[in-house]
């Protein structure tokens, strides 16, 4: 059975007069443990998707269902919590918060778990350990270069095991090398179980993925 | 991590935003609290120098004779063979519950006396306490410091063709007329002043007044209380208020005193809004992260609790440092505003308490609505990047 299963999904928006259809009935399945890349131009609904499969965009037909639950199905608040419980997302500008260091960034998705302070703190430096961090913990994020930043943005995303790792774009803001290192990290917590969908413009980071889903106008091809 | 983690480290690692918010804040809670105290600091200044000004107390001897008449008041029954009040009497005033509210005390003796081929009337007086209450007096020439000098009012000084520096022949002995009083309009124009002692022996009255008029203040005591208080300590004496006085001034207080609290509103109105603009200011600018916090998974409750929990934090701190400001502010303002050198600032608890309340309302009031606002919004627009 597939982990995410996405049926004829719609969504529309209304500039002024006009109405965009950024997504125009979408069917894609991906399996427990899969690496997708999305790719497309700009505009082709790339972000839209991941957005909606994030639980964080209402579409305006069709489904969501992930791990058996239907996402908009649920209400607002019970969506913040399976987004807590199951999602991890990585930003594209990485959007750590400036005041919190790197272990503290990591621990906010925590920070609602009802749990032990020395258990979340562990699980923050063990994520942190996972993605080459473990000696910066007490680093403010203007204190970190940025594919430090985005390692700790990656370790936040995985830090409450998440059934699903989305991420917008992470190399956008790299440079070349450093952007290597990055996807060979997300292929390493691919290859450890983790399923990963990546909405990428670099067509480079598709060797790194299990399956590439192109989109074009709001539909896959 | 606890989400209180969240908005402590943003106040302590955040220093000079938070300190740009807190004082944002202090200066509405200093401006409204200096400008509070300064307003009750005045109107008590102004309550207790209208206090001064002017007797609001009588104490004449009970008698059943005809009434005399003095500056317009109805005094007791003023005559040779009344009943006279004891001058040493007159220190039992001072023993009264509310005898810290007595401003001055002055007595006087009364007596017709012939100056020359004209007939006058000589009131003995203690200067200090006289001039102290009748402020209004203008005097041409000095106060009298000696027994031997005079104080003419200007209609006596026509009559009686003197002016200062010049001397008067009283019962054989000779006195100067060491100053004139301008026109008052009252009794006080046809009046010829001398020392208490003096008068009394011209008059033969040794140790004996004909009454005396008492300036109380009224700020915190009804003057009916002070009356009763005083009339217990002098049996033979009749206390009575002088009504039209003590009425004019409460009413004149009572129009001060509204004038201050509608200052006060606005004072306050306009301090509200510079601390609501600042608190909405600083959680407009942090959408962004609160499009973090929603997108991982906190409730809107969540995000709410962080904000107003650093809200009420820094409203907190703001509210202590502005009432310590505003009543620094106050106390350098005081002697520029008030009219007397002696104005005294007032420390008032339900002050201190109030702005450090209204700090907090207005802090957690005025974030409430963008902190709602914040937490309902979508992620992928707050986050701009979704």
């Amino acid at each position: 059975m597939s982990l995410i299963e996405i049926n004829n999904l719609k969504k529309h928006y209304i500039s002024g007069d006009e109405t965009v259809e950024a997504l125009r009935g979408v069917d894609i399945s991906i399996d427990e443990g899969e690496f997708i890349t999305i790719m497309g131009q700009s505009g082709s609904g790339k972000s839209t998707l991941l957005s909606v499969l994030g639980g964080m965009n209402h579409p305006t037909s069709g489904d969501v269902e992930m791990a058996g639950v239907k996402l908009y199905q649920l209400s607002a608040e019970k969506l913040a919590d399976f987004r807590a419980a199951s999602l991890g997302f990585v930003f594209q500008s990485f959007h750590l918060i400036s005041y919190l260091t790197a272990l503290e960034n990591v621990m906010l998705p925590l920070a609602i778990v009802k749990m032990s302070s020395a258990a979340k703190k562990s699980a923050a430096r063990q994520a942190l350990e996972r993605v080459g961090l473990g000696a910066k913990l007490d680093r403010l994020p203007n204190q970190l270069s940025g594919g430090e930043q985005e390692r700790v943005a990656i370790a936040r995303a995985i830090v409450n095991n998440p059934h699903i790792l989305l991420a917008d774009e992470p190399t956008g803001n790299l440079d070349s090398k450093t952007s290597e290192e990055v996807m060979a990290l997300f292929r390493e917590l691919n290859d450890a179980g983790q399923t990963v969908v990546m909405v990428t413009h670099n067509p480079d980071n598709g060797r790194y993925a299990d399956r590439t889903i192109t989109l074009r106008d709001g539909m896959v091809v | 991590m606890q989400l209180h983690n969240i908005s402590i480290n943003n106040l302590r690692r955040r220093k000079a935003k938070m300190a740009f918010l807190t004082i944002g804040l202090m200066v509405g809670i200093a401006t409204i609290v200096t400008l509070v105290t300064l307003t009750r600091s005045m109107s008590s200044d102004i309550e207790r120098k209208m206090d001064e000004f002017g007797a609001n107390i009588l104490i004449t001897p009970q008698s059943n004779g005809l009434a005399m008449n003095y500056g317009g008041i109805s005094l007791g029954g003023v005559t040779f063979d009344q009943r006279e009040i004891l001058e040493e009497d007159l220190a039992r005033i001072k023993t009264i519950a509310n005898s810290k509210n007595i401003s001055a005390v002055a007595p006087k003796v009364l007596g017709g006396i012939k100056v020359g081929s004209q007939d006058v009337l000589l009131v003995g007086v203690n200067f200090d306490s006289e001039l102290k209450m009748k402020q209004w007096w203008q005097i041409f020439g000095d106060a009298p410091k000696g027994e031997h000098e005079l104080l003419l009012g200007s209609d006596a000084s026509r009559v009686l063709n003197v002016s200062s520096g010049d001397t008067l022949q009283i019962r054989g002995e000779t006195f100067k007329v060491a100053g004139v009083l301008d026109q008052t309009g009252s009794q006080d124009d046809s009046l010829v002043f001398a020392s208490l002692e003096k008068a009394q022996k011209l008059l033969g009255k040794e140790g004996k007044i004909t009454l005396a008029e008492v300036a109380a203040l009224c700020s915190g005591c009804p003057i009916g209380d002070m009356v009763t208080q005083i009339a217990e300590k002098l049996p033979d004496a009749r206390v009575s208020a002088i009504q039209q006085v003590v009425e004019g001034r409460l009413k004149a207080l009572d129009q001060f005193k509204r004038f201050s609290y509608a200052m006060g509103a606005v004072v306050v109105f306009i301090g509200s809004l510079i601390v609501f603009v600042t608190m909405m200011g600083s959680v407009n600018e942090r959408t962004v992260e609160i499009g973090v916090f929603r997108a991982i998974g906190f409730r809107k409750s969540h995000v709410m609790r962080i904000i107003l929990l650093e809200a009420a934090l820094v409203s907190l701190l703001a509210g202590f440092l502005g009432y310590a400001v505003g009543m620094g502010g106050a106390k350098l303002a005081l002697p520029f505003m008030a009219e007397s050198k002696n104005a005294r600032l007032l420390f008032d608890g339900w002050v201190a308490g109030g702005s450090i309340t209204l700090a907090l309302l207005l802090g957690l009031l005025a974030s409430l609505y963008p902190a709602l606002h914040a937490s309902r919004m979508d992620p992928t627009e707050a986050l701009r990047a979704l």
